[in-house]
């Protein structure tokens, strides 16, 4: 029968398939790729490339071939467990850098924790992602209960502000750092004049601005991402508001600048990246992604090749302790957890029992006339 | 609470709630008029709407250098925009819809959602991820500028801005001239006659393809010119802002009465105002009284701008300004 | 595709040609060992396609085997042999596989439950989505720590006994169809697409309710939902070679298929009883209907809530799936999604309407997946704008287009809408009722012409011949 024959040519083109792929090693990424947040998600997914494209040369030289696997998440927790499932079915997939959305790393690293699949988060803020002590989440930002506080110290210390409005984007992001803020905030004697959300979509503030006009706040903490900071910004602005805006890390992309335009001015974030021209490893990564995307390199992709970058390495030293042969996932899991990360854009990385940088250095930086500036720094520590 | 703040923030409501509000509109114009010929909703419209904000700014890009006075660059803006969006509905219309036409309906439905799919992506993959947002550095400067004094009263506390103004000043135009289109013309009329009775307009000699081909045309081109406005007032757009605006919109035409061109008009007002409105009501929770107000906060904007539609049509099932049709047996 | 040799095309041929009870068996088996043999042997590159051309081509021998003509026995077999050996088994060695068939019959069950409301009855709900909510979170809240957040309660820190799990399932159903019989109350006596923009603004209000308010956990979602206990089923999965963390997976395979069982028994029943004939009947003419003495709002209500209650029961499956929810998984893109299911299988018909939520599901978990893996190792410098990876909804949008415009019936339509598709095209007339009275006048007496699958005897569903086509098919 033709089918029989059409079976065993397939049976045979397998069989010749796997012949060819020895020591193939891939890291997959895991963001959204499409829909209204694919913005983000590639940043993270170019900060995986970069770091992949850096190593691979390091990675051939112990006889593995190094190559990224892309998966899209749409920013929906079933298609991004789905997403998942699928990475740990590839046995050549060794850890995954991701994801955006806190809502989709908590059930996709659960979905794998079993099959030792390392995540390494590059913008997960949320402390239930590592509050629940998977073995297998890791994240190299700073948790909403490190960034909210910095914030809210900074507008009560250095902006001496004593009535503060707070918004939120209802996000799980936006949401869990507002609140962190407030708490800090009203800890330091502040009033919170108003703290409600508007949705992440939203690009229409005229509501919320004539409400901040009435209530006159001395601050405005706003927790969110830069594609809508900025609008708002501009729009508050416009109106002949000056009150400063503050955030966390969401702000950090130059797009904020540009979305803002003339408003781009008394502005202050909080993040873990430092100004890029401050760490020269940070400036060769910003000088290689703009050769290779021709783009800027912005705050996700930063925090995404760090991130990758601790995985690689990860895996580099799995494989050392492995007498130098391919690690185990567990053995990555092992070593990411335990090893200390240099010659990161971020400073040095090291996690603590439940995938948390032990210490990190924040930056508070600051938007003046469009342009960026060191305002203070703060040092996190976790035990 | 005294009187005057209470005061200027309802009149800043209704300022700024006039401004969103006649924005929904332009976009429901284009829903509405498909609507009315082809009982289709157009889920494409959102995309048609915001790849005129893409070709507006382009335009603005294009004429950044070249002296102009600024409303004319907004004018040729405008009609650029016009042009593509409507050629690109009529190409939708005539691609997707048409071979459909007489099919169930809620093939087309399903298809008008593919195509806003498709369209996310194309324009994705014409404007970048990252979207367009420039347009502070090309829009002429006074666009932006506060309106203080008007006949030497000081408005300053409206908060209006020239390109509110101009905005407003569009829809009106627009409602004016699609008016006297649709009511005045023949060309209105066969329309009209389209919408109502296909098969008959046929037997009267009215040629319903190229009628719906020319609705199309005028609806896309309408919701190029709310793209243009959408760029205008944001000064920030990427492929899918159209989403949320366009569903705004479409609830909005749906509130006014589906197929009627001044409901779409008033539906968007409606929606302005209840959702500007809704997002500042906490502040008049130091009212005596009205204490629990403190406990509607601004999240729970989008949700007034949909409890008002449930409401209004739990009491007008046609929308504000439908008629009520009376089932042929 | 694999399947080129086996050429017949089924959805045409059904009742022509002999008996093909062998070449299904040999079909299902050749197709079930090579799915089985290519797990360990597929490697990168082009060859990575195989997967899911393999399985689907796998799936197609199911639906072969429901519509060919063949021994009964075999069809049985063919089946079984499916759902007790072949998948599990493939479940068992890739366990994405395991997530994407829960995923897939959680999406049927959905599709089935919107077919009543909008295939059966012809209301079109764009909100359907917001049931299947209302059970996950009602499940979510108890099942979970929140419950203790709630109630302010340690003893809770668990959520409640995980045993009360079955319990749920039926306190979902009650409590969707409650919610199904409180928003249909106010908008049923709507019509057409009023109805469907208001179901669509009900579904947000809903979403924007999860995401507002503290017991749902607003945006930051529920996390760590326990599932039903059921030791002895793990002992089972054990003895059988599942990995531990394959149990949970198991426990819910097993559980959704009998949901599954039991939504296509109810759907087909309803479909045949007398609430179903008055369903189509408003579907068909509300006027007449009402007319002929069915009360319009308590059939319509009856709908809504039988619908609901589908999605709520699949609402707390697919919570205890997850172990997390939160708002995003019930945007009204999820609605659009089902709602396509149903029209791209066929709308009206039980078997097409899984066929869609089949298709779908694997066309975006598996297919455009794997296609944009492949594509990313085949080119690795490839264009940024051009990945692949980013064009999923693009491409599932484009499917949705030319189905529509080339099988606007469906996959798997339902003999009755097949025709009525194709009677349009030669009386453009919007108004149906005329169409319908002038083509279906003649066969009244005609249902039962060959009495072979199961849908012909349903009242709403009249059978027509394939040659009795008109229009451009011809």
């Amino acid at each position: 029968m033709k089918k029989t024959a059409l079976s065993l040519s397939i049976l045979a083109a397998l069989t010749l398939g796997s012949a060819h792929a020895a020591t193939v090693v891939k890291i997959a990424s895991i963001s959204p790729l499409s829909g209204s947040n694919s913005n983000l998600g590639l940043q993270i997914k170019n900060g995986a490339q970069l770091a992949v494209n850096e190593m691979k040369a390091e990675f051939a030289k112990a006889g593995m071939t190094l190559s990224l696997v892309a998966y899209d998440d749409q920013a929906d927790p079933a298609t991004g467990t789905a997403a998942a499932r699928r990475a740990a079915a590839d046995k050549a997939v060794l850890g995954v850098v991701g994801t955006l959305n806190s809502g989709v790393v908590i059930p996709a690293s659960a979905a794998v924790a079993p099959s030792k699949l390392t995540f390494v988060s590059p913008a997960n803020t949320n402390e239930k992602v590592t509050d629940r002590g998977l073995k297998n989440m890791n994240r190299i930002c700073a948790r909403d209960d490190a960034q909210g506080p910095a914030g809210g110290d900074f507008v009560a210390d250095n902006l001496k502000a004593k009535k503060v409005y707070v918004l939120n984007d209802k996000t799980p992001y936006g949401q869990g750092l507002a609140e962190q803020a407030e708490k800090a905030m009203k800890a330091k004697g502040v009033s919170v004049v108003q703290s409600e959300g508007v949705a992440a979509e939203e690009r229409d503030f005229t509501a919320i601005i004539t409400k901040i006009q009435a209530l006159k706040p001395d601050a405005i903490y706003f927790g969110g991402l830069y594609g809508q900071v900025g609008p708002f910004a501009k729009q508050l602005r416009d109106k002949g508001i000056t009150t400063p805006i503050i955030g966390g890390d969401g702000f950090d992309s130059d797009d904020l600048v540009k979305l803002a335009g003339s408003g781009a001015n008394n502005i202050y974030f909080t993040t873990v990246a430092p100004p890029v021209d401050a760490v020269p490893a940070a400036k060769n990564a910003a000088a290689a992604y703009q050769k290779t995307f021709n783009q800027d390199i912005q705050g996700f992709g930063v925090m995404s090749y760090d991130s990758a970058k601790v995985l690689l390495q990860g895996i580099l030293n799995a494989y050392k302790l492995n007498k130098n042969k391919v690690p185990t996932r567990a053995q990555v899991e092992t070593a990411v957890r335990s090893g200390t990360f240099k010659n990161l854009t971020t400073g040095e990385v090291k996690f603590d029992k439940n995938g948390d940088r032990m210490t990190a250095k924040m930056y508070v930086i600051a938007v003046k006339d469009g342009n960026r500036s060191t305002a203070g720094t703060v040092n996190v520590i976790r035990k | 609470m005294d009187l005057q703040t209470i005061g200027t923030i309802l009149l800043q409501v209704a300022v700024g709630g006039l401004s969103l509000g006649v924005l929904y509109a332009i976009i429901a114009l284009g829903y509405t008029m498909v609507y009315g010929v082809l009982q289709l909703i157009n889920f494409a419209h959102s995309e048609v709407f915001i790849a005129g904000g893409i070709v507006g700014y382009f335009v603005f890009e294009a004429l950044k250098d070249a002296s102009l006075n600024g409303y004319l660059k907004l004018i040729v803006a405008c009609l650029a925009a016009m042009f593509v969006s409507g050629g690109l509905n009529v190409l939708i219309e005539r691609l997707a819809y048409r071979p459909l036409r007489g099919a169930q309906r809620l093939v087309p439905l399903i298809t008008a959602i593919g195509v806003s799919l498709v369209l996310q992506d194309s324009l994705r993959f014409l404007v970048g991820v990252r979207g367009l947002f420039d347009l502070s550095v090309n829009l002429p400067k006074g666009f932006t500028n506060s309106i203080t004094t008007f006949l030497g009263v000081n408005i300053s506390l409206l908060n209006l801005q020239v390109k509110d103004i101009i905005l407003i000043g569009v829809a009106g135009l627009m409602m004016l001239g699609l008016n006297l289109l649709v009511n005045h013309t023949r060309m209105g009329r066969a329309m009209r006659a389209v919408a109502h009775d296909r098969q008959t307009s046929g037997l009267m000699g009215i040629n319903s393809d190229s009628i719906i081909s020319l609705t199309f045309l005028i609806g896309g081109a309408l919701g190029g010119l709310g793209g243009v406005m959408f760029a205008m007032k944001y000064q920030a757009l990427n492929a899918y802002s159209g989403t949320i605006p366009g569903m705004k919109a479409f609830t909005a035409a749906v509130l006014g009465g589906i197929g009627n061109i001044p409901g779409a008009m008033l539906g968007g007002l409606v929606l302005g105002w209840v959702e500007t409105f809704l997002g500042v009501v906490s502040l008049f929770q130091g009212i005596p009284g009205l204490h629990w107000l403190g406990a509607i906060k601004a999240e729970y904007k989008d949700l007034g701008a949909f409890l008002a539609l449930i409401l209004i049509l739990f009491f007008k099932p046609a929308g504000l300004l439908g008629k009520a049709t009376t089932e042929k047996v | 595709m694999t399947t080129a040799p086996v050429r017949p095309n089924p959805l045409k041929t059904r009742p022509v040609g002999g008996d093909r009870t062998w070449l299904l068996l040999a079909y299902t088996a050749i197709s079930g060992l090579l799915l089985v043999f290519m797990r360990d042997l597929v490697a990168d590159g082009p060859m990575k396609m195989l997967q899911p051309v393999l399985f689907g081509g796998f799936l197609l021998s199911l639906l072969f085997a429901y519509q060919w003509k063949a021994a009964p026995w075999a069809k049985m077999l063919v089946f079984a042999a499916a759902i007790v050996f072949v998948l599990p088994f493939m479940g068992r060695s890739n366990t994405s596989y395991f997530d994407l068939m829960i995923q897939m019959m959680i999406f049927s069950a959905l599709a089935l439950g919107l077919n009543i409301v909008v295939g059966l009855a012809g209301l079109l709900d764009l909100g359907y989505i917001a049931f299947f909510a209302v059970g996950a979170y009602l499940w979510g809240i108890f099942g979970s720590p929140q419950f203790a957040e709630v109630t302010g309660n340690p003893a809770f820190a668990n959520g409640i006994n995980p045993a009360y799990f079955w319990l749920f399932i039926p306190l979902a159903v009650a409590a969707a169809a409650g919610v199904g019989v409180l928003i249909g109350l106010p908008v049923l006596k709507l019509k057409g697409d009023y109805l469907a923009i208001v179901t669509l603004g009900l579904g947000e209000v809903i979403r924007i309710f999860a995401n507002n308010l503290s017991v749902t956990n607003g945006p930051q979602g529920i996390d760590a939902i326990e599932s039903a206990p059921v030791p002895w089923l793990n002992s089972l999965a054990h003895t059988l070679g599942f990995a531990e963390d394959q149990y949970r997976l198991f426990f819910l395979y097993i559980l959704v298929l009998g949901v599954i069982a039991v939504t296509i028994v109810v759907n087909q029943r309803l479909d045949r009883s007398k609430i179903g004939r008055a369903w189509i009947a408003i579907r068909e003419d509300e006027v007449a209907a009402q007319a002929m003495g069915v009360p319009l709002l308590k059939t319509k209500l009856l709908a809504f809530a039988t619908g609901a209650s589908f999605a709520g029961a699949m609402g707390v499956i697919f919570a205890a799936k997850q172990a997390f929810i939160d708002p995003k998984s019930f945007d009204y893109f999820q609605s659009i999604g089902v709602m396509s299911m149903v029209i791209l299988g066929g709308m009206g018909n039980i078997p097409g309407v899984i066929l869609g939520a089949i298709v779908v599901t694997m066309l975006n978990l598996m297919v455009l997946p794997t296609l944009s893996e492949v594509l990313q190792s085949s080119f690795p410098n490839i264009n940024q704008n051009l990945d692949p990876s980013k064009y999923q909804r693009l491409i599932f949008g484009l499917v949705l287009v030319f189905m529509m415009l080339y099988r606007p019936e469906g996959l798997l339509p339902s003999e009755r809408r097949k025709h009525e598709m194709h009677s349009d095209d030669e009386h453009p007339a919007v108004d149906s009722i005329t169409t319908e009275n002038l083509n279906h006048g003649g066969e009244l007496g005609g249902h039962l012409r060959d009495g072979s699958g199961a849908e012909t005897r349903s009242p709403g569903l009249a059978t027509r011949r394939d040659n009795e086509r008109t229009g451009s098919e011809k």
